[in-house]
């Protein structure tokens, strides 16, 4: 919609601030750089930007710090980490401190733009959300929050824990609401082993945009909903029941379930 | 010479011999010799009774002539030295030795003590008192004297001659000495045979106790003592080639054995060393090679977006996408192998593992006419392990094991079982602090991969930290190289300066100052304080006794692996898959283990298949 949107990207390498550059002008969007946190920091306080993509490990400091200091200023920039394999849990935890997505380098155009692209609607809609907060409006017209006792991973995906040991495995509303129509879903095969924070399936929507979805566990893939195989639209419409993905039998969940954000949370 | 065992046994055994001969022979001499005297006595005594019964009808009729002539014929004979015959006044009457005829023989002497030495004549003595053994000059022969008296008979007193009184009982007294040279030289002879036997039973006895010394102990001794010299210099594949079933034979298996363990856990550290810094190589190298693949994956996928209408363009650009994303690909399998993360563990069942991961390829393992067969302890006790990592190992291991069979097909074999194993060179410590509970753990600094132990050193007033290893009897501490050691050196904790050193104690190796560390819940944990000692002690772990481990043995009958390739096949990017394989497998499954802190090993004859033997810690790590 509104393509104009500020990007800040922020990395210790020019090569790659270049590249997002080139890739975000493909889009036009315009682009402010730092090339570490102590300028990041400044060029945050002095300037809004919708969009913040941020390298995880840099010389003077890390991407949380970018974090923490939103968060302390308490401006709702959505933040992109992008980061090396090495460090996926580190993005993991960062979903839980409050980025919206992270991308694993090396990256390609279309892995960036989708993201950016999920992370202005996903601003837009924040700001809508706020917008008709301060009317007094209720907000669950923009997108529904996933049920108590779910647990998400950052607002994209989400975990029931079954009685059985195992884990279903699902997208939320707000997910849905920053990618278009899904026309096509990528699946893994059943006893596919994943890991938490990796990608397990894609959307592919009009546009031709393809949209990466995150494991919140680790474990191993049981079951998959034949359902929405069939009939994608599903998971439009009822994201959280019926339009279930996966059923995993996770490896790790005491360890990870940390890093997941209680869906109960939500409604207070 | 004389520290050798085979001239000290052969010392002891002559010693022992020369004695037991030197008695028997003494005993031998004295009988074979007392025989003889008494055999020559018994000749004597019955030369005298002959001579006297011969010559008793020629003094009946005083035919002092024919006497004479039989004594002299008597003491011509070789041995006989001297017949006399004496008469009741100690006159000697007739002798064979005509020079001592009239002369008078003094009583007192000693040929004639026997009888006279209560100063009057006895009538019956015995053989042995009228026998006497005795020299005319110290250097002459031995000579035997013995007496026979001439009793007064009837036809005596009756005779007419110079008639005897009838009242006396003894007239005279025969005494005939025979020469003993004959005796004393068969005796000289036995005795020199007797020391001659000894010498030659002592020296054949020496001889064949140096041969089996020699044999028995010294050459395998010695070939022990220069395989224990070949072990100390580092050779530690040395091993003894022949040995008995023997005391020592069983000693050098043992000590093959125990090189060959030795080895082993050398091969293990070396391994642990190699890969803990292959690890970081590997991460910090993909880590850096992150950032231009980001470059030139961005910059190819924008072309491509860029150059949709020019198809010439989008073909190779095309492959440049995808070669790079292939890069990615192994970037990432790379940094797999080099994750130092720590594992996300909770109790689990070991079997369980084991029995998920067959599930999950046992298909592939059916299509591969692969069988597995099962020997697993039943009711082991759980592993705190990370069951999501544990249960890629298997995977791994089954697959890699179902690829060695190939087309034939064959059969898997896991075992497993719990066994005990000693604590030293295992255990970590995990906190230690102070004595006034201050953490003494520096995550910073780690040695393989493990946070240390920080010690502040203060030495002419210069301050400096030193690090010690965390793993109990691994040594593999960090000192400050700038910092000299000395007397006035002190030990203190980083945060409140309170002194480390351990009052009234010094290093029983080296008497350099013992530092104490507090370990929570686990005792002290006492080091030498110099960087040469090696010296440590953990009374707590030692009193524990053997650490508990879960070994799962995982057996192929695949075509095994060739012992260059043994060595080499837990080091990333070492495959025989050739195209199939990226080498990173089994040093994932390496550094999963690690992480673990357990251990894996492989065992492989080429042709009957590879044994691959996992040992995870039992109790769990407080």
């Amino acid at each position: 919609m509104n393509n104009s949107s500020n990007i800040l990207v922020i990395d210790d390498e020019q090569v790659i601030i270049n590249a997002v550059i080139k890739i975000c002008s493909l889009e036009n969007y315009s682009v402010d750089a730092a090339l570490n946190v102590k300028t990041a920091i400044e060029k945050i306080s002095k300037n809004y930007y919708p969009i913040i993509i941020c390298d995880i490990m840099m010389p003077d400091g890390d991407g949380f710090q970018i974090l923490d200091e939103l968060h302390r200023t308490n401006r709702n920039s959505a933040v992109i980490m992008m980061t090396g394999y090495s460090t996926v849990e580190n993005a993991v935890s960062s979903l839980y401190k409050g980025s919206v997505d992270f991308i694993p380098k090396p990256f390609t155009v279309d892995e960036l733009l989708s993201s950016v692209s999920r992370a202005t609607n996903y601003q837009q809609i924040k700001d809508k959300q706020k917008q008709l907060l301060k009317n007094k409006y209720n907000c669950e017209i923009l997108y529904v929050t996933c049920p108590a006792k779910y647990l998400r991973l950052g607002y994209s995906s989400w975990i029931f824990q079954e009685r059985e040991g195992s884990v279903i495995f699902g997208v939320c509303d707000l997910f849905i609401k920053t990618i278009e129509s899904i026309q096509e879903i990528e699946y893994l095969d059943a006893d596919t082993e994943i890991a938490q924070g990796i990608c397990c399936a894609s959307f592919k929507c009009g546009n031709d945009r393809i949209h990466k979805v995150l494991s919140p566990v680790s474990g191993r893939i049981v079951e998959m909903n034949e359902k929405i195989k069939s009939n994608p639209s599903i998971i439009e419409k009822d994201p959280y029941f019926e339009g279930w993905i996966y059923r995993i039998i996770p490896a790790n969940i005491d360890y990870e379930i940390k890093n997941l954000i209680p869906c109960s949370s939500d409604r207070l | 010479m004389f520290k050798k065992i085979g001239f000290r046994l052969i010392f002891a055994v002559a010693l022992t011999s020369l004695i037991i001969i030197g008695v028997f022979a003494y005993f031998n001499v004295k009988s074979q010799s007392d025989s003889l005297i008494s055999e020559v006595e018994r000749h004597a005594n019955q030369l005298g009774e002959t001579v006297v019964s011969s010559t008793r009808f020629d003094m009946m009729l005083n035919q002092r002539d024919r006497i004479q002539q039989t004594i002299n014929s008597i003491g011509t004979q070789p041995q006989i030295r001297d017949v006399r015959l004496i008469n009741k006044f100690g006159e000697i009457i007739y002798s064979s030795d005509s020079t001592n005829i009239n002369k008078m023989v003094d009583k007192r002497a000693e040929s004639c003590y026997a009888c006279h030495s209560e100063d009057k004549p006895l009538e019956q003595i015995s053989i042995t008192e009228r026998t006497r053994i005795f020299r005319v000059h110290p250097d002459s022969n031995r000579v035997i004297g013995i007496i026979t008296p001439i009793y007064n008979g009837k036809s005596c007193w009756q005779a007419e001659c110079h008639a005897h009184p009838k009242d006396q009982k003894v007239l005279g007294v025969l005494d005939v000495s025979i020469s003993l040279a004959e005796v004393d030289k068969a005796v000289a002879i036995r005795e020199w045979e007797i020391v001659i036997f000894a010498l030659v039973a002592i020296i054949a006895l020496g001889l064949l106790i140096a041969f089996f010394v020699r044999r028995w102990i010294s050459n395998p001794v010695n070939d022990l003592l220069d395989a224990t010299k070949q072990v100390s210099a580092g050779n530690l594949s040395y091993a003894i080639k022949e040995h008995g079933n023997d005391e020592i034979g069983k000693l050098g298996e043992s000590f093959n054995n125990m090189t060959k363990k030795l080895s082993d856990a050398r091969m293990q550290l070396f391994q642990s060393d190699k890969m803990a810094s292959l690890g970081r190589l590997a991460a910090g190298v993909a880590h850096e090679i992150n950032n231009p693949l980001t470059g030139v994956l961005t910059y190819s996928s924008f072309l491509l977006k860029r150059t949709k209408d020019n198809p010439e363009f989008q073909e190779d650009l095309k492959v440049i996408v995808r070669e790079t994303l292939r890069s990615r690909e192994i970037v990432k399998s790379l940094l797999d192998f080099a994750r130092q993360s720590v594992p996300k563990k909770n109790n689990a069942d070991i079997n369980e593992i084991i029995d998920k991961a067959i599930a999950v390829i046992d298909n592939q393992l059916s299509i591969n006419k692969v069988k597995i067969v099962k020997h697993t302890e039943s009711n082991l006790p759980d592993l705190f392990v990370d069951a999501n990592q544990m249960q890629q190992v298997f995977i791994n291991l089954f697959v890699n094991a179902s690829d060695a069979m190939e087309k034939n097909g064959g059969t898997i074999t896991i075992k497993s079982q719990r066994i005990s194993v000693s604590p030293y060179g295992s255990t970590q410590i995990k906190k230690a602090t102070c004595s006034k509970r201050h953490s003494l753990m520096d995550n910073e600094f780690k040695i393989d991969g493990l946070p240390s132990l920080k010690v502040k050193i203060i030495s002419d007033s210069k301050e400096s930290l030193i690090h010690l290893d965390p793993v109990y009897g691994k040594h593999r501490n960090s000192f400050n190289l700038d910092f000299k050691n000395n007397r006035g050196t002190k030990f203190v904790c980083p945060e409140c300066s309170i002194s480390l050193v351990q009052q009234d104690k010094v290093c029983p190796k080296c008497s350099a100052p013992v530092l104490v560390f507090e370990i929570e819940g686990q005792g002290t944990y006492e080091v030498c304080s110099s960087e040469n000692s090696d010296w440590e002690k953990w009374d707590f772990v030692d009193s524990a006794g053997l650490k508990e481990y879960i070994e799962v043995r995982i057996s192929d009958t695949g075509y095994g692996i060739n012992r260059d390739d043994l060595s080499k096949i837990f080091e990333p990017f070492f495959s025989t898959k050739g195209q199939k394989g990226n080498g990173l497998g089994l040093a994932v499954i390496w550094g999963i283990i690690d992480n673990h802190n357990g251990s894996i090993n492989v065992e492989s004859e080429v042709g009957k298949g590879t044994t691959f033997i996992i040992r995870l810690p039992l109790a769990q790590q407080r």
